[in-house]
C-alpha cells in the first residue's frame, strides 16, 4: 500500500513538473482490480493504480483528458483523470459492461452490457443514458465507423455483428457470424469491418455498404491444436495495410496483410492473448497476455516482439494515451 | 429525471425493432422436454433434493437465447415441458408426437430413454439430456439420437487423464452394488487401461436399504467408512463409482488412510457446475440464476444445449422446417458454442456430442480435461470417450 501511494505521488509530482511524457499505456487487469500504467518509451512501469471491480474493457477520449475504465462487477464505468490516476466520477453503464468504444468525436460511449442483452449509450458529459438498445444474447464487441454513423455490437451467443445507427439508435441490419463474436474493427477509411470469432476461429471480413462477408480469415499453425486458435482482439493499421488478430490461447499474434486479407506471419506472445492497442504514431502494437500477466510489445514495421513486461493480474484491455 | 430517461429507453427500444420484426408472422419451432421422474429415495445431501423445475430451468432459458436471436431472424421458439414417471412416458411421449413435435428432450434414466428413443423412430430426434450410459452410444445406439449428456466413459477418462497429469495412477476402486454403479465401475476400469492407471483393489459398497438419511446420520457413517475401508492395497488415491448415491458422499475424511476421493464424490467428473465462470460462463450462470432463482444442473444445462442446437441450427439454415434442421445438426458444419471455450460438435459414429469435461470439488472447477499432453489426430475431445475405432455403434446405412 504504500509502495502504491509513493508511486502516486511520483507520478503527480513528475507529471506536475516534467514536460509531457512519452504517451503512457494503460492496462485493465481483471483479477487484480488495478490499472497498470507503463511509460510508452522505456516500457517501465510507472505505477499501478486501483480500478473497482474486475476491470476490463478500456478506453481514453481524443484529447487525452478521461481515461475510461469499464468496472464490470461494479456495474458502472470509472473516468480516470490519466495524469494522476485520480478517480474523476463514475458513469452509467448498465449491468455488467465489458467492453465499449468511444463516438470519434469523444461522445458519447456506447456500451456492452454482457448480462443483459442490451447495448447502453451514455453522454460522457452530461453523464446521462441516452438510450438502451435491445441486441442479441451476450452483447461483447463494440466499433465505430470512423464517421461515427454506424456502431456495430457483436452478440456472443446470438453470434451475429449488428449495425446500429448512432443517429436513430435503430438496428439497421443484421450479420450472422461464426460461433462468439468477440471484436469488431473498421479500416480507417471504412471501406471494410473485421469481426472476430472466439470458437469459429475466424475473422469475418464485411463490407459496411452491403453488409455482406466479403471473404472469412481462418488461420493455421503447425503445432497448435485448431481448438486453441481463438480470435479476439483485432487492430489495423490506418494505412489499411496491415491487422494484427490476438488468437488466445494459442498464444500468437496473426499478422495479416490488410489488403489481401491472406495471413503473412504469426507472432508468439504471452499466454492467452486478448486484446490490442496501437501507439499514436503506429509504430508499436502492445498486447495483453491474461494468464502470464504481462503485455508484449510488437514493433510493428518488422513485426518483431522486442519485449514483455509483468503487469498486475489478468490483464484484459489495453489502451494508449493520445499525446 | 427518472421518468425521463424511462421515456428515452421505451423510445429506443421501440425504434430498434431490427429488420426481421417487420415480417407478419414469425416460423414457429416448437420442441418438447420430457422428463421422467423416478420415484426413488432422497438423495444423501439435502443439498442435491432436485428442485421442481430440474431441466425445465434450462429449456426456459435456451428459449430465451434462441428467442432472441429469433427476433432476428423471424423465427420463434417454444419447448413444452413434460412431466412423466416410469408408467406414464409412454403416452407424454405418444401424445406429443401426434401433436406433430419433432424434437423431444428426454431427461430419463438408461433404459427408459433407449424405449422412448425407439417409440420415437424417425418421428422425432431425440436429444438424451441425463442418460449416461455406454451402451446406449454403442450397441444400442439410436440414429435418432443426439447425446447431449456425456457418456460414463467420458466422464472416466476426463477424471483418468487429470490424475496421470497429476501422477496419481494407483486406483482404491469402490463401487455401489446397483446396475448403474457397476457401469460406471466399467468405465473407470476401461479408463485406467486406456491411460495407464492401475486398479490396485476393488471393493463393493452393497446397498442394505433403509433411509438414507437419519437425525444422527453421521454418527455411525463415522465408525462404518474407515472401517471399510482399512487394509487396502497402497493407493494413490480412492475412486468411487455411486450413482446411485448411497455411500460416496460420506467417505471424504474418512477413509482409513489419509487419501483423497474422487468420482461421485471429491474431485467429480462433470458436464457442467455452477461456479464455472471461464469461458463467458459467468454471463450464463448469472442469466440462469436471475431466471430460476438457484443454481444450475447439470440436467439444466444438458436440457439448454440441446435446446440451443435445435436454435443453432435454426439460425444457421435460416430455416424453421424440422427436416432441414435435423440434417444440418448431423451434418459436417454443425457446431455449437456451450460455454466450454470450443466449438461443441456430433460424432458421427454414436451421435454423441463433443465436450470437455469439467472436474469440480464442491465450490469449484479445478482442471478441465482433456489435459494438454493428450492428442489426437481429429479432436483433442475424441481422448474422451468411445472413439470411432473402439466403437460398437452401426447405424443403418440409409437411415
Amino acid at each position: 500500500m504504500r509502495h502504491l501511494l509513493s508511486a502516486t505521488a511520483g507520478l503527480a509530482l513528475m507529471l506536475a513538473s516534467g514536460p509531457a511524457m512519452a504517451n503512457r499505456v494503460f492496462v485493465s487487469n481483471e483479477r487484480s482490480n488495478d490499472i497498470t500504467v507503463l511509460d510508452g518509451e522505456t516500457f517501465e512501469v510507472i505505477g499501478t493504480y486501483p480500478a473497482g471491480n474486475r476491470p476490463r474493457g478500456i478506453t481514453i477520449s481524443p484529447d487525452g483528458t478521461e481515461l475510461y475504465v469499464c468496472a464490470s462487477d461494479d456495474d458502472l464505468v470509472r473516468v480516470f483523470d490519466p495524469n494522476t490516476m485520480e478517480e474523476l466520477h463514475t458513469l452509467p453503464s448498465g449491468p455488467d459492461p465489458e467492453l465499449f468504444v468511444l463516438h470519434p468525436s469523444g461522445n458519447p460511449l456506447y456500451i456492452a452490457n454482457e448480462d443483459d442483452n442490451i447495448v447502453t449509450v451514455v453522454d460522457v458529459k452530461t453523464r446521462q443514458v441516452l438510450a438502451e438498445i435491445p441486441v442479441g444474447v451476450e452483447p461483447e464487441g463494440m466499433g465505430v465507423s470512423p464517421d461515427g454513423r454506424v456502431v456495430i455490437n457483436t452478440s456472443e451467443t446470438t453470434n451475429m455483428a449488428h449495425f446500429i445507427d448512432t443517429e436513430t439508435f435503430e438496428i439497421t441490419a443484421n450479420v450472422l457470424v461464426d460461433s462468439r463474436p468477440r471484436f469488431a474493427q473498421f479500416t480507417a477509411d471504412g471501406s471494410k469491418l473485421y469481426v472476430t470469432s472466439e470458437i469459429g476461429g475466424t475473422v469475418s471480413v464485411i463490407d459496411p455498404e452491403t453488409q455482406q462477408i466479403t471473404k472469412k480469415i481462418s488461420f493455421e499453425i503447425p503445432g497448435v491444436l485448431p481448438e486453441a486458435i481463438q480470435p479476439v482482439g483485432a487492430r489495423v493499421t490506418s494505412d489499411g495495410k496491415k491487422l494484427y488478430v490476438a488468437l488466445g490461447p494459442a498464444n500468437r499474434i496473426a499478422v495479416v496483410d490488410a489488403e489481401t486479407d491472406e495471413v503473412i506471419d504469426y507472432l508468439l506472445v504471452g499466454q492467452r492473448v486478448w486484446q490490442l492497442a496501437f501507439n499514436p504514431d503506429e509504430t508499436r502494437l502492445y498486447t495483453t497476455n491474461g494468464n502470464s500477466n504481462d503485455v508484449s510489445i510488437i514493433d510493428v514495421e518488422t513485426d518483431e516482439v522486442l519485449r514483455s513486461v509483468q503487469v498486475g493480474q489478468q490483464p484484459w484491455g489495453v489502451v494508449v494515451a493520445p499525446n | 429525471m427518472l421518468k425521463g430517461i424511462i421515456g428515452l429507453l421505451v423510445g429506443a427500444a421501440a425504434l430498434a425493432q431490427p429488420a426481421a420484426a417487420q415480417s407478419p408472422d414469425p416460423v414457429l419451432i416448437r420442441a418438447a422436454v420430457l422428463r421422467v421422474d423416478d420415484p426413488g429415495l432422497p438423495p444423501i445431501s439435502r443439498l442435491d433434493l432436485p428442485p421442481a423445475d430440474l431441466g425445465f430451468a434450462g429449456a426456459r432459458l435456451a428459449i430465451e437465447d434462441n428467442d432472441t436471436t429469433g427476433r432476428f431472424m423471424g423465427q420463434d421458439f417454444e419447448a413444452e415441458e413434460v412431466t412423466a414417471t416410469p408408467d406414464t412416458a409412454e403416452a407424454e411421449l405418444a401424445r406429443l408426437l401426434d401433436d406433430g413435435i419433432e424434437f423431444v428432450v428426454l431427461l430419463a434414466d438408461d433404459a427408459t430413454t433407449l424405449a422412448l428413443a425407439d417409440q420415437a423412430g424417425d418421428r422425432a430426434m431425440v436429444f438424451n439430456a441425463m442418460a449416461r450410459g455406454d451402451n446406449l452410444r454403442g450397441a444400442d445406439c439410436r440414429f435418432n439420437t443426439i447425446h447431449v449428456a456425456p457418456s460414463r466413459a467420458m466422464l472416466a477418462d476426463g477424471l483418468a487423464q487429470f490424475l496421470m497429469w497429476k501422477n496419481w495412477p494407483r486406483w482404491f476402486l469402490i463401487h455401489g452394488s446397483h446396475p448403474q454403479d457397476q457401469a460406471m465401475a466399467d468405465a473407470y476400469r476401461t479408463a485406467a487401461a486406456k491411460f495407464g492407471a492401475r486398479i490396485v483393489e476393488e471393493r463393493e459398497f452393497e446397498d442394505t436399504g433403509g433411509a438414507r438419511r437419519t437425525d444422527s446420520g453421521h454418527v455411525q457413517v463415522q465408525a462404518q467408512m474407515p472401517v471399510f475401508t482399512q487394509r487396502a492395497a497402497e493407493h494413490d488415491i480412492v475412486i468411487t463409482a455411486d450413482e446411485a448415491d448411497v455411500f460416496a458422499a460420506h467417505l471424504p475424511y474418512l477413509t482409513w488412510d489419509p487419501r483423497p476421493v474422487a468420482g461421485s464424490a471429491g474431485l467429480v467428473p462433470r458436464s457442467w457446475h455452477p461456479a464455472m465462470e471461464a469461458w463467458g460462463g459467468t454471463q450464463f450462470q448469472n442469466r440462469f440464476e436471475r431466471l430460476a432463482a438457484r443454481p444450475i444442473r447439470e440436467a439444466d444445462y444438458q436440457t439448454w444445449l440441446s435446446l440451443r442446437i435445435v436454435g443453432e441450427a435454426a439460425t444457421r439454415t435460416n430455416s424453421g422446417d424440422p427436416a432441414t434442421l435435423k440434417a444440418f445438426i448431423l451434418s459436417d458444419d454443425f457446431d455449437v458454442a456451450g460455454f466450454k471455450g470450443q466449438a461443441l460438435t456430433v460424432r458421427d459414429w454414436d451421435h454423441q456430442v463433443r465436450q470437455p469435461i469439467l472436474l469440480t470439488t464442491g465450490v469449484l472447477t479445478t482442471s478441465v480435461s482433456p489435459q494438454d499432453q493428450y492428442l489426437h489426430q481429429t479432436s483433442q475431445l475424441d481422448t474422451l470417450g468411445i472413439d470411432r475405432p473402439e466403437t460398437q455403434c452401426q447405424f443403418p446405412e440409409t437411415p
